[in-house]
């Protein structure tokens, strides 16, 4: 392994992070902000306890994971697509270093960053509405497996990606409307029956729930099923990652 | 015998495309050796620099960079390597300075701030180095590239055309940051159109053509037969022959008689045309016009394999 390749490599993608606060942390604190003063304060007075929790603390783990998964997607993915837009791309293939590096050092840093926007936003939260932790642990494992699967992803949509309207369309046309509808604002039985079975061939539900059962031990589906499809997710990134490493697939001709 | 440090054989490349790029190229390049890569646009020169410095896959046959095999060695072989790219691309945010010191540590070397210093000092790029990449020139930003493949102390550098779009006395700093690193025994493969380039720097040369190697020549071999002038006297009697007396000259006649050609190499220093001229006043033939003409890379291209183009 070469770890001053990994090291240099992650410390100028966080670098990259302060030259562009305001875009990678200041904005998505808005935006979240924003969704407490819609859904929980304007909407969630109308709506009594879900799970027996406050609408407004019910929310808090779902829009944690819609950051988590869509600021993951989209640090990985223009983390690695910029140089190769730009054509810098030439040194991380002659340097004497491997995919797998490659993929950790830049997976590694966008895990990390939107891993830390969670903590910030969840932070952020705190100052709206009272937040238990149930089961800490637990809530920090789903937090890095989320993070870690969804920059994979990111990583993945940045390498095939030969042009920025690429590098948008999955995130606009899958995975927005996924978490949108993954149970972020709602609890699955508020939905008519029928919902109700359509919605679990949903990925996100499974994450939501789980995630919002570490808050505050109430789920929609078992923990057991939130863990392993996550699993699963992670898994199956790992296996495309692996494919593009056997095959040199779109970064060598 | 030297040992070399470039051991290429049975080199073959085809795009996915199905263009075949490189054919059959073998090489050998000995240590401290300036070996100059020549041929017309699309000739293979880069494809041939990027399959060695693992940017392009080879389709077949074996390249050896310091004994390391550079696709089952590749970590060993590309530490020996720095590459300089025939394109402009440096990361636009960076600051000079932090952009070399990032190539140091992704070639696996610890971080050593003086190192990078004297690189860019080397370079004339000191002034430059709190400086965002995107902000300097277009022949700045050539030098920072340059920075940035010298920053992890290589053995074999790689210069896809460096001085394009360089001002003459910029081209002559980097030939002389070339000549520098040959001294520290460094071995540099570049590419140029420029003939003059080549015949200030290079120790050998190597002409590719339609992705094979046409020729590989000592420098000085290469550039008598190169640098062929011809001296055009148009005369104003038309002549039948050349007279007895100017047989010492290489000389033709064309145009019905109307004009005489000396034909001499520009770097033969026994060139003889105030003798010439002076043959021709005494002998009583008298000439309106004079020009001369020096034969374009591209037509020497052209001649040296045969015209088959
Ligand atoms: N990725 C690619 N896919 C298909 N063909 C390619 C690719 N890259 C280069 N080629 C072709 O391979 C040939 C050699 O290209 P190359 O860039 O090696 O030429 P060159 O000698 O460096 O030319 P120049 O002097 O213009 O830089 C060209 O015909 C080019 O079109
Ligand atoms: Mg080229």
């Amino acid at each position: 392994m070469n770890w001053h390749a990994i090291k240099t490599i992650y410390a100028a993608e966080m670098a990259r992070t302060w030259r562009t606060l305001f875009q990678s942390v200041v904005s998505p604190i808005i935006s979240t902000s924003l969704y407490f003063v819609v859904f929980g304060s304007a909407i969630g007075s109308r709506i009594n306890e879900v799970q027996g929790v406050s609408y407004g603390a019910f929310i808090v783990p779902g829009l944690i994971m819609l950051s988590l998964m869509t600021q993951g997607i989209s640090n990985a993915s223009f983390a690695i697509y910029f140089p190769k837009f730009i054509g810098t791309i030439y040194e991380l293939l002659s340097a004497p270093i491997s995919f797998v590096e490659i993929v950790i050092s830049y997976v590694g840093a966008a895990a990390t960053k939107s891993a830390a926007l969670g903590l910030i936003i969840l932070g952020t939260a705190t100052l709206f509405v009272d937040i238990q932790i149930a089961h800490p642990f637990w809530m920090i494992a789903f937090l890095v497996l989320t993070t870690v699967t969804f920059s994979l992803l990111g990583f993945i949509i940045g390498i095939w990606a030969d042009n920025f309207e690429k590098l948008t369309i999955i995130p606009l046309l899958i995975v927005t409307p996924l978490t949108f509808l993954g149970g972020t604002f709602y609890s699955l039985d508020m939905l008519p029956a029928l919902w109700q079975k359509i919605t679990l061939i949903n990925p996100v539900v499974y994450l939501v729930s789980g995630f919002r059962w570490s808050f505050y031990d109430t789920a929609d589906v078992s923990v057991g099923l939130s863990l392993g499809m996550i699993g699963l997710f992670l898994a199956a990134c790992i296996a495309v990652v692996a494919w593009i490493f056997k095959t040199g697939y779109r970064l060598k001709s | 015998m030297t040992e070399s440090v470039i051991d290429i054989k049975g080199l073959y490349k085809t795009y996915d495309s199905g263009f075949s790029a490189l054919q059959d190229i073998n090489l050998s390049i000995p240590k401290g050796e300036i070996f100059a890569l020549l041929g017309p646009n699309g000739a293979g020169k880069t494809t041939l620099i990027n399959t060695i410095c693992g940017i392009v896959n080879p389709t077949g046959g074996s390249i050896r960079v310091n004994g390391y095999d550079v696709v089952r060695e590749f970590r060993k072989a590309r530490e020996q390597i720095g590459l300089v790219p025939q394109e402009l691309t440096v990361e636009p945010f960076a600051k000079v300075f932090s952009t070399v010191k990032f190539s140091r540590g992704v070639f696996g070397k610890a971080r050593d701030d003086a190192h990078v210093e004297k690189v860019l000092k080397d370079l004339s790029l000191w002034d430059k180095r709190d400086t965002i990449t995107r902000e300097i020139s277009g022949g700045m930003k050539r030098r920072v590239m340059i920075a940035k493949a010298l920053a992890h102390e290589p053995q074999v550098l790689f210069l896809d055309e460096p001085t394009a779009g360089v001002d003459v006395e910029l081209r002559r700093s980097m030939w002389n940051v070339v000549r520098g690193l040959r001294e520290h025994g460094v071995t540099i493969v570049l590419t140029t159109h420029y003939l003059e380039e080549a015949e200030q720097m290079a120790d050998r040369i190597g002409v590719i053509q339609n992705g094979q190697i046409a020729l590989v020549e000592a420098k000085t071999a290469l550039m008598d037969k190169l640098g062929q002038k011809r001296l055009g006297v148009r005369l104003a009697e038309p002549l039948h022959a050349v007279p007895e007396r100017l047989a010492g000259y290489d000389l033709t006649l064309e145009d019905d008689g109307r004009r005489l050609v000396y034909t001499y190499s520009a770097h033969d220093d026994r060139a003889r045309i105030q003798p010439l001229m002076a043959e021709l006043d005494a002998a009583g033939i008298h000439y309106v016009d004079i020009d001369t003409q020096q034969s374009s890379l591209e037509e020497i291209f052209v001649d040296l394999v045969g015209g088959n183009a």
